[in-house]
């Protein structure tokens, strides 16, 4: 072995293997989602957390206690020691808090059921057409979503209102008029139109992915194309069953703008709720408890969505 | 397939051929069938017939329409002219899933979302047999890809080679009259390759079952197929046992497809009964071949000889036919056989190939070596076309 030249490293093979950012560099890129966390989640929540510990007072802002910095580490203190749970207490107390939570979580259950039944024909049309059809169904799925959302819900409106284009058309082939705004059903077909995509789309997204080569095997070991599809493609679905679920289902649960343009004086959501309490009835503390009970809610049917997602990537 | 098989080149079994017999019915046949993917014609009024207990090679270059004529069997696509029949049976409009056919397929398509015996068990489930029935058939094809372990494995969790085993019995669990085998070995490497090809005989022959496969791996095919057809641009180019089609090819295209081949153009001078006498600029002292077939004197013919039968020599052999002068060009050492590349005066380079018997040679050839090659006149053929 020649002896010449520069001297040997005494580990050459710690030289091997992939060339590494330096350390810090790596920690300051693993930061930035954290930084965008902390701003807009986490110091939003602590604020709302905090507000629903704090009482109501007739003033601007129409809360106590309020945090004296220049009192010091006795400030603090004193601030902490004011925090109750008394806005929870009402909460618990109140029948129309959980009449409310209880009618959400209705709301968003049935409207998923009817999303999933009217979202997985036509995500499952749209895989099985041509590729160029495809691109152009895919496209008028995303497109509402280049026009307001507002404008889109009045729109319903116009549709549904007693004079509107919906009993107009009834009338057209003699069928009686129905009075659905201000209903119950308003919002279910508020709900199932405006999350229609959120649904089509992860369903979607699994049903193109689907390998063709699988069909052609259970079809040659004697499966009829409607067992086809209940024995091979609709289980192979279901992770895109799932985030098109709890995507719809999560939101909906605390959706406000539907319920309150197109819903009656009776319907009942935990959005109108916070919304009655805030800006209504000057409560902020109970706004902020009836938002925390809502996120601690959610946070069950969230995780499972990250958790179903992790599981697809990994599949992948 | 009462004795057992008698092994001979090739790996043929000798008494095994119902294609020679002219009363034994084929179990498949394919009549005039013809396929068009738009303008292309796929498949070529390709007649064919495959007998029960055969092992069928469709061998052939990607895009030769060897796939679509194995799918228009399985009923995934229709035959635009011709007939297709099993049995005696005319498959025109009958579905995949009433074909009594199962398929391998090239992405072993595995569903994902069932276990090892949930995937065997597919088939049988839907023939509605008995659940106790389906278990015995189950552990039976487990134990016959030798998977018995790994019944509760989801596919995700296997190997390419189980994977590969896996669908080989979900397509054999429902005993179909005949299984077809899309590219089955493809995804393999090499040495399991090998192994697995073997098996495949092997499982055919305990089985009985009528085996087509389709490949463009020439080895694949000779190692495990009773018969081959070669394919072209949707046409048959030839069908016959792997030593026929190699050692006896019927066209340039054959010679070339099958191992490697060295082609003289040549002139056709006499045609003296079972020895043909050939002028090619190539081969000064004149070719020669033994052919039964009749070849008119005066035409245009192709020599064909295989590398392993060219003998080179370092000393001048005495004058005669078959007899080339050239320079070594190249040596490729593979271990076992040593291919020379030999350049001719005119320019062109033909192959030569030698095999390893020994672990010294006392005197090697060398690189710019003058050598010259001979061969045996029964070891050409004289090709046609």
């Amino acid at each position: 072995m020649s002896v010449t030249g520069a001297p040997r490293p005494r580990r050459p093979w710690k030289r091997l293997g992939r060339p590494r950012l330096s350390p810090s560099w790596e920690a300051r890129a693993a930061f930035l989602p954290y930084l965008w966390l902390g701003l807009f989640f986490l110091a939003p929540f602590l604020l709302v957390a905090k507000l629903s510990l704090s009482d109501v007072v007739l003033a601007i802002p129409p809360y106590a206690p309020k945090l004296d910095w220049s009192a010091g580490l006795g400030g603090v203190v004193a601030f902490v020691r004011a925090l109750d749970f008394e806005a929870y207490a009402r909460m618990g107390q109140d029948g129309l808090y959980l009449a409310a939570y209880l009618s959400s979580l209705k709301f968003a259950a049935v409207a998923t059921l009817i999303l999933l039944l009217t979202g997985y024909p036509l995500a499952y049309g749209m895989a099985r057409c041509r590729p160029s059809v495809r691109q152009a169904l895919l496209m008028a799925v995303i497109l509402p979503f280049w026009t307001s959302f507002l404008i889109r819900v009045y729109a319903w409106i116009a549709i549904l209102k007693p004079a509107g284009l919906l009993n107009m058309a009834l009338a057209q082939v003699g069928l009686p008029a129905v009075d659905i705004l201000n209903t119950d059903t308003a919002v279910y077909i508020g709900l199932v139109y405006a999350y229609l995509p959120f649904m089509v789309l992860p369903l979607y997204a699994v049903l193109e992915r689907q390998d063709d080569s699988l069909l052609e095997a259970s079809a040659d070991l004697g499966c009829t194309p409607f067992q086809t599809f209940w024995r091979v493609t609709f289980p192979l679905s279901l992770p895109g069953v799932a985030a098109g679920a709890l995507l719809c289902f999560i939101p909906m649960v605390g959706e406000f703008v539907i319920p309150d343009l197109l819903g009656g004086s009776g319907t009942l959501m935990l959005g109108k709720t916070i919304w009655t309490e805030f800006f209504s009835n000057r409560d902020w503390p109970a706004a902020s408890a009836v938002a925390i009970v809502l996120l601690a809610t959610l946070v069950i049917p969230i995780v499972l969505f990250q958790r179903q997602q992790t599981k697809m990537m990994e599949q992948r | 397939m009462n004795a057992k098989p008698r092994l001979n080149i090739g790996a043929v079994r000798s008494s095994f051929a119902p294609w020679a017999d002219a009363s034994a019915k084929p179990l498949v046949r394919f009549e005039a069938v013809t396929k068009r993917f738009g303008g292309e014609t796929a498949v070529d009024a390709v007649s064919l017939d495959i007998y029960e207990g055969e092992f069928f090679a469709l061998l052939g270059p990607s895009g030769c329409g060897k796939t679509t004529l194995m799918r228009m069997l399985a009923g995934f696509e229709t035959p635009d002219a011709g007939r297709i029949t099993l049995a005696g049976q005319d498959l025109a409009g009958q579905p995949p899933h009433l074909r009594p056919v199962n398929m391998m397929f090239q992405s072993y398509a595995l569903f994902p979302h069932l276990s090892v015996a949930q995937n065997i068990a597919f088939g049988l489930r839907q023939q509605k047999k008995p659940k106790d029935e389906v278990a015995a058939r189950v552990d039976e094809m487990l134990a016959l890809v030798r998977l018995e372990g790994l019944a509760h494995r989801k596919p995700h969790q296997l190997s390419g080679g189980q994977r590969q085993r896996v669908a080989l019995a979900r397509a054999i669990a429902p005993k179909p009259k005949m299984l077809l085998l899309d590219e089955p070995l493809g995804a393999l490497d090499r040495k399991l390759r090998e192994e697995t090809q073997f098996e495949l005989m092997a499982l055919q022959q305990r089985l009985g079952m009528t085996f087509l496969i389709v490949t463009h791996d020439q080895e694949e095919a000779m190692i495990t197929a009773d018969r081959i057809a070669v394919m072209r641009a949707g046409q048959l180019a030839q069908i016959g046992r792997p030593a026929e089609v190699y050692e006896a090819p019927n066209s340039r295209y054959v010679a070339d497809f099958i191992g490697d081949v060295n082609l003289f153009e040549a002139r056709v001078t006499e045609d003296g009964g079972d020895i043909i006498r050939l002028m090619s600029p190539e081969a000064p002292d004149g070719l020669e071949a033994i052919e039964d077939d009749e070849v008119p004197v005066g035409s245009t013919a192709w020599l064909a000889v295989r590398p392993e039968k060219m003998r080179v020599h370092l000393d001048p052999p005495p004058p005669g036919p078959n007899r080339l002068e050239g320079q070594v060009a190249d040596i490729g050492y593979l271990g076992d056989w040593t291919t020379y590349l030999v350049e001719l005066p005119g320019g062109r380079t033909i192959r030569a190939a030698r095999a390893n018997a020994s672990r010294v040679v006392e005197r090697p050839v060398d690189w710019d070596d003058k050598v010259w090659l001979t061969f045996a006149p029964d070891s050409a053929v004289v090709l046609t076309r």
